[in-house]
């Protein structure tokens, strides 16, 4: 293919990709408008209570692991996390297309990082779904996604040029792997975490964890904020080690491994607040809400840095390419 | 739900008692609240909060010429956020005391928690409970074996996985087996918590020991490792000045090369700067290449590539057509494109001449006919000249910085453009100026950081507690193995997790299956 070529095709895939999120987004918006609610544990299971001796339920699986799965809409959430699988392939060949063409890691500027970044909202995902029912979190996840690639697709967008001197280093493609997967969790987390505040709300109003309207179809207010704690649980060492591989390709571009630039201290920020977070998550009274509030604060704290730092700041980091 | 044995239950509020009086009992209060988790919780909210301020000002430690030009253009606020340390938060003392105050909360939080663990990894697990199946994962069947046969093949599995194991035998003389994981866990949070502690030690060694300079090196011209060499530099407490690493280098050439298609025209792609180096004035030179991200690494100081520039080579010709000045000149780019700025000084004419230069790598002309480059490479260099003439306050015992004139005692000459080889003769007699042609000037920034291996030991291992932290389950599982009715033995296994939210069904069936429990069986689970 020639230059030109490999460009259209990349972007021809982001597109694709955006075409397919939109159909995700279509399917997973009906399987929460339509059937009946959500089963907690226990509470759509009055057979099978009846069986079990004493108010024991019996069950084969214990019903802490498996989420209860989806009743209502099933079909059409199955169909909208097929299309996110399709959407993140063609993301993915979208993201390598535009490697091939630039000659490099695809991370030279806004643009590259944000279809990336998106990639890896996807991915992490995806992998989680793996092991657990996350369908009614689909459209909570696939509607920002979209809504970011827009943005990169419009405001961002740049042609493919080479890497500036201080940006070609193997610690960039460690750097930015590790933070690229830990944007896609802390995304995650925090989709999690201001579901767990909405419906703790709801469960509140209504003086049960057995709730009735539209928040029914997702778990409970405590298994939202446990699902949150695991997922930052997972990307903070991973968070950790970034800031770390930042530091080391610092010192080797600068001649120190950290200076206070305001990309560094925004990523300190992030850091300490996830540090906040987990202690909230062992400290009385924090556990609840108020370790949800902290999880949102940090990914502000990671979108400040990413927007902010890059477009307002004069940072040794601004590579925005705008 | 699983449960925590030892935390309070979730949502419940601590208990606040009050201070009590007494100076002792006042002091223990205090320390108790310092080194308590809610503390802990709101010091790091103040960490996070204290940093912002720092990367929306701009730092004396990092942009001191942008502090001083925002103070020009704030003077009601600028001085008092000055005196607030707002221009140099991270070395600021409220700074530090946030960090300090966090810092001792740890040692106070971690030290007991360290003499705990100690005494607890040496404990051995506790005995089975009365009843297996009240606990979270339990599983029970019917086995045809003797009852010590399966507590004996039981503690065997267990142990060669690595289980902390202990048997016993109930009062009504039923063997069981008691086992523990998971001690990891916290052993990993005391090291990740640890690890914190040294690495502030290395920021305090690297900020105490280490020393940072930087310099400008024109191509042909050398550079040699004392302080007076510098144009800026900067030690530690405990560094003395007066004996660095003895090494030298020259600047032979350096090399840049900019995009020049559409997409980020101007970019840099290329700096290389090749350089003879000697490790001492009489050591053998060493011909090498300092690149970005590729410092040199000298006697544990390293030598990065941070700048570069233009540096115009100019003679100076007096009324009788003596050379009073033949050298290249340091111009300071402006802008992305090179628009640089320079002074050149000749005291050596009679009277002294000075200029103010503007240097121009791709020359144009903006709206308002001011020159502009539109290239950083000197595709079309061109340099303006303000000439003056006069006292330049050069003997006035202040030093002057090489990058300004003084023009307050000079006669404005004139003004004028020349390219490479043109000369300008200058009016009234007063001489002439060849612009000769063009060098490039590397700025280098050599640093010395004993801190930074230990930095980087103490980071490796806080990840490395914080995922043992983070990804080990502590947890019990026992094993009974009581009479069966019909003669064989009914098998007992349960586990109880402490860690939130853990799932132990995989390890009640490993040792189910280990202990050949029939595939089919129900598992009960008490949520
Ligand atoms: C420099 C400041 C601190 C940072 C960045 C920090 C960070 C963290 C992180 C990330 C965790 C969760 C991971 C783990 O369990 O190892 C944690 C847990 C913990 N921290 Fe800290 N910490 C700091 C200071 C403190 C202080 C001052 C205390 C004592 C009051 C403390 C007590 C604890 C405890 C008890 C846990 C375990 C919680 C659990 O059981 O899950 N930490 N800390």
């Amino acid at each position: 293919m020639t230059s030109v070529q490999l460009a259209q095709a990349s972007n021809a895939a982001v597109y694709a990709s955006m075409l397919t999120l939109t159909l995700a987004m279509i399917f997973f918006a009906a399987s929460f408008a339509s059937g009946r609610r959500r089963s907690t544990a226990t509470a759509d299971l009055p057979a099978r209570i009846a069986e079990g001796a004493g108010g024991t339920a019996v069950i084969t699986r214990p019903p802490a692991v498996a989420d209860a799965p989806l009743e209502p809409g099933r079909r059409s959430a199955n169909i909208g996390m097929s299309l996110t699988w399709l959407s993140f392939f063609t993301l993915l060949v979208g993201v390598v297309l535009r490697g091939v063409w630039a000659g490099r890691v695809p991370w030279g500027n806004m643009y590259e990082f944000s279809i990336t970044a998106a990639l890896g909202v996807l991915g992490v995902f995806l992998v989680m779904s793996v092991k657990r029912d996350l369908r009614w979190l689909g459209l909570f996840v696939v509607t920002p996604t979209l809504l970011w690639l827009g943005l990169a697709v419009t405001v961002l967008y740049t042609e493919a040029a080479q890497l500036v001197p201080a940006l070609k280093s193997y610690w960039l493609v460690i750097h930015v792997s590790a933070a690229i997967i830990c944007f896609g969790a802390f995304t995650l987390a925090a989709a999690t975490a201001g579901l767990s505040l909405v419906r703790a709300g709801v469960e509140r109003r209504q003086g049960t964890t057995d709730v009735r309207g539209w928040t029914s179809r997702m778990p409970t207010s405590e298994r939202l904020q446990v699902l949150t704690n695991r997922v930052v649980a997972f990307s903070f060492p991973l968070w950790t080690f970034a800031v770390v591989a930042g530091a080391i390709w610092a010192e080797n571009a600068w001649g120190r491994y950290w200076g206070w630039d305001p990309k560094e201290t925004w990523a300190f920020i992030t850091w300490v607040v996830f540090a906040a977070y987990l202690h909230a998550r062992s400290t009385a009274g924090w556990r609840g809400n108020r370790a949800s509030w902290i999880a949102l604060a940090g990914w502000v704290a990671f979108l400040i840095n990413y927007f902010g730092v890059n477009i307002f700041v004069n940072s040794l980091h601004s590579y925005s390419g705008m | 739900m699983t449960t925590r044995l030892e935390e309070p239950a979730a949502g419940l509020p601590e208990e606040k008692p009050l201070p009590p009086l007494g100076s002792v009992g006042l002091l223990r209060w205090m320390w108790r609240q310092l080194t308590s988790m809610r503390t802990a919780l709101i010091l790091l909210f103040l960490l996070a909060l204290a940093s912002v301020p720092g990367s929306i000002l701009p730092q004396r430690g990092t942009n001191p010429i942008r502090v001083d030009e925002w103070l020009a253009q704030n003077p009601a606020s600028g001085p008092l956020l000055d005196r607030l340390g707002f221009f140099d938060v991270y070395a600021s003392p409220w700074f530090a005391a946030v960090y300090l105050l966090l810092f001792i909360s740890l040692i106070g939080c971690v030290l007991p928690r360290i003499a705990q663990h100690w005494r607890a990894v040496r404990l051995p697990p506790p005995p089975a409970p009365r009843r297996l199946s009240r606990l979270p994962h339990s599983r029970e069947f019917a086995s045809p074996r003797e009852p010590q046969d399966v507590v004996g093949a039981a503690e065997q599995y267990l142990r060669s996985h690595r289980w902390r194991v202990r048997t016993g035998q109930a009062d009504d003389g039923t063997p069981w087996v008691a086992a523990e994981k998971g001690h990891a866990r916290e052993t990993g949070n005391l090291v990740f918590h640890v690890s914190l502690l040294f690495v502030l030690a290395a920021v305090a060694i690297g900020g105490l020991l280490g020393w940072k300079g930087n310099v400008i090196v024109r191509e042909g011209t050398g550079f040699s490792n004392t302080l007076t060499q510098y144009d800026a530099w900067g030690g530690g407490r405990f560094v003395d000045p007066d004996s660095l690493a003895p090494f030298s280098f020259t600047l032979d050439r350096f090399q840049v090369d900019f995009e020049r298609a559409d997409a980020q025209r101007g970019a840099p792609r290329l700096f290389e700067a090749d350089v003879t180096f000697r490790d001492t004035p009489a050591g053998d030179p060493v011909a090498t290449t300092i690149e970005v991200n590729e410092p040199l690494d000298v006697d544990g100081a390293k030598i990065f590539l941070v700048g570069h520039g233009y540096a115009p080579h100019v003679v100076v010709r007096d009324s009788a057509g003596e050379v009073v000045f033949d050298d290249t000149v340091v111009f300071l780019p402006q802008d992305g494109n090179f628009t640089s700025t320079g002074v050149i000084k000749v005291p050596d004419a009679d009277p002294s001449l000075g200029f103010n230069g503007l240097f121009l790598p791709t020359a144009s002309r903006d709206q308002i006919g001011a020159g502009v480059s539109t290239f950083p490479a000197p595709d079309d260099p061109e340099v303006l000249l303000a000439a003056f003439r006069g006292d330049m306050g050069l003997d006035s015992g202040v030093p002057q910085s090489v990058y300004t004139l003084d023009t307050s005692q000079m006669v404005k000459v004139g003004l004028e453009s020349i390219r490479p080889g043109e000369t300008w003769t200058l009016p009234n007699d007063s001489g002439s100026i060849e612009f000769v042609g063009l060098d490039r000037w590397a700025s280098f920034q050599i640093a010395h950081d004993p801190g930074k291996e230990l930095a980087l030991l103490a980071a490796g291992a806080a990840i490395a507690g914080l995922m043992l932290s983070l990804f080990v389950r502590r947890r019990r599982v026992w094993v009974k193995a009581l009479p069966g009715e019909a003669g064989g033995t009914l098998v007992q296994i349960a586990a109880l997790a402490r860690t939130e939210a853990t799932d132990l069904t995989a390890d009640v069936s490993a040792i189910a299956d280990e202990l050949g429990a029939p595939a089919a069986v129900e598992e009960r689970s008490a949520e």
